[in-house]
């Protein structure tokens, strides 16, 4: 399962990091805590969130994470924008809320 | 030169966790008491019991700076000092504009209270001060800065409510004055499990909200004399001024 099929089947809008889309999901994670995400987050999952400070491109990036979910029609700031481009780890938006796109997003990759 | 011995994270009753033992005679008496020569008067998303400290503790000679502990969007606490009345009566302003109005329940959260010199309650704060501002650490930062005020994040070795905790890391471009450390840790300790900060200024407080914990910790300035200025060249470690512990 690639970031690609995961926007499609949950119907997500990608705002940055086109080049990530063929990155491979394996899984997924929930949490508004960076320092929580930093600690437990493995390679290869999708990171569900409401936080757009840069610093989460910053953890996505180190952790290899697939790509970035925000929730609730959070738009991510300009330069958390700028460091997923260069990273090519894309942000993907939704109006869905955390419990919704989590609930979804498992039926797909669990 | 000096040497000044600081609090600058301190609640009054006007924080719902604040102690109603908290009145701004029993703080300046225990700041007096524990030799500080400088408190920082910071309470949660209000800066209204500023003043009424500073008169009084004008009258004992020890020098307040008067702020707040700002909760932004992240839920990341930051302390912010303003000098002059205007800026903290414009800060006090974007507070009020920012936070989100949830009502307080006292009795779940604690009073929340303004208070003269006597001690009498001059006004109740009907929302809950504990909340969220609608701003993000760097729109608060610019805010602060943009009334001449210090901008320090509060207890970042914290696991809850810190920078760290809330935003994983310091962010390197974040233009801090300082940084907070709680009582709990060391400045050497916290150094060695974080070496990208070993250049930073640093600070540590007490964050009391009973009077028997201020003053538990304290940072020692190297001054002139005991201003709000020679506090910020400390900060900056201009003109031999300096933290020195």
């Amino acid at each position: 399962m690639q970031v690609e099929d995961i926007i499609k089947k949950l119907n997500l809008e990608i705002v940055s990091g086109n080049t990530g889309i063929n990155r491979e999901v394996t899984g997924g994670y929930v949490s508004d805590l960076l320092s929580d995400v930093m600690g437990n987050s493995k390679e290869g999952q999708i990171w569900i969130t409401l936080q757009t400070h840069k610093n989460v491109m910053a953890i996505a990036s180190l952790k290899d994470l697939a790509a970035v979910i925000m929730v609730k029609g959070f738009m991510p700031d300009e330069d958390t924008v700028a460091h997923s481009n260069q990273e090519g780890v894309p942000i993907l938006v939704t109006n869905m809320n955390t419990f919704e796109v989590a609930g979804k997003l498992y039926e797909i990759v669990k | 030169m000096k040497l000044y011995k600081a609090d600058l994270h301190i609640h009054t009753v006007l924080s719902p966790c604040g102690d109603l033992e908290m009145s701004p005679a029993a703080i300046v008496n225990r700041a007096k008491e524990k030799g500080l020569d400088i408190i920082g008067i910071t309470d949660h998303n209000s800066t209204k019991n500023c003043k009424i400290v500073e008169e009084i503790a004008t009258n004992e000679g020890i020098l307040v700076l008067k702020g707040a502990e700002v909760t932004t969007k992240e839920e990341v606490h930051c302390l912010a000092f303003f000098e002059k009345d205007n800026e903290l009566n414009e800060f006090q302003s974007y507070l009020d504009s920012f936070i989100t109005k949830i009502k307080n329940d006292p009795e779940k959260f604690g009073y929340q209270v303004v208070v003269d010199k006597n001690e009498n309650i001059v006004e109740h704060i009907d929302w809950l001060l504990i909340s969220a501002l609608d701003q993000n650490i760097q729109q608060v930062e610019r805010k602060v800065h943009q009334l001449n005020g210090l901008f320090i994040p509060a207890h970042i070795d914290r696991a809850r409510y810190s920078l760290i905790s809330q935003l994983g890391f310091v962010p390197s471009d974040l233009n801090e004055d300082a940084l907070e450390l709680s009582k709990y840790m060391t400045k050497s300790k916290f150094i060695t499990q974080n070496q990208y900060l070993a250049d930073r200024c640093f600070i540590t407080s007490s964050d009391s909200h009973f009077t028997e914990n201020i003053g538990d910790i304290s940072t020692v300035f190297q001054l002139n004399e005991k201003t709000f200025g020679e506090v910020r060249m400390a900060l900056k470690s201009e003109n031999g001024r300096k933290v020195i512990a």
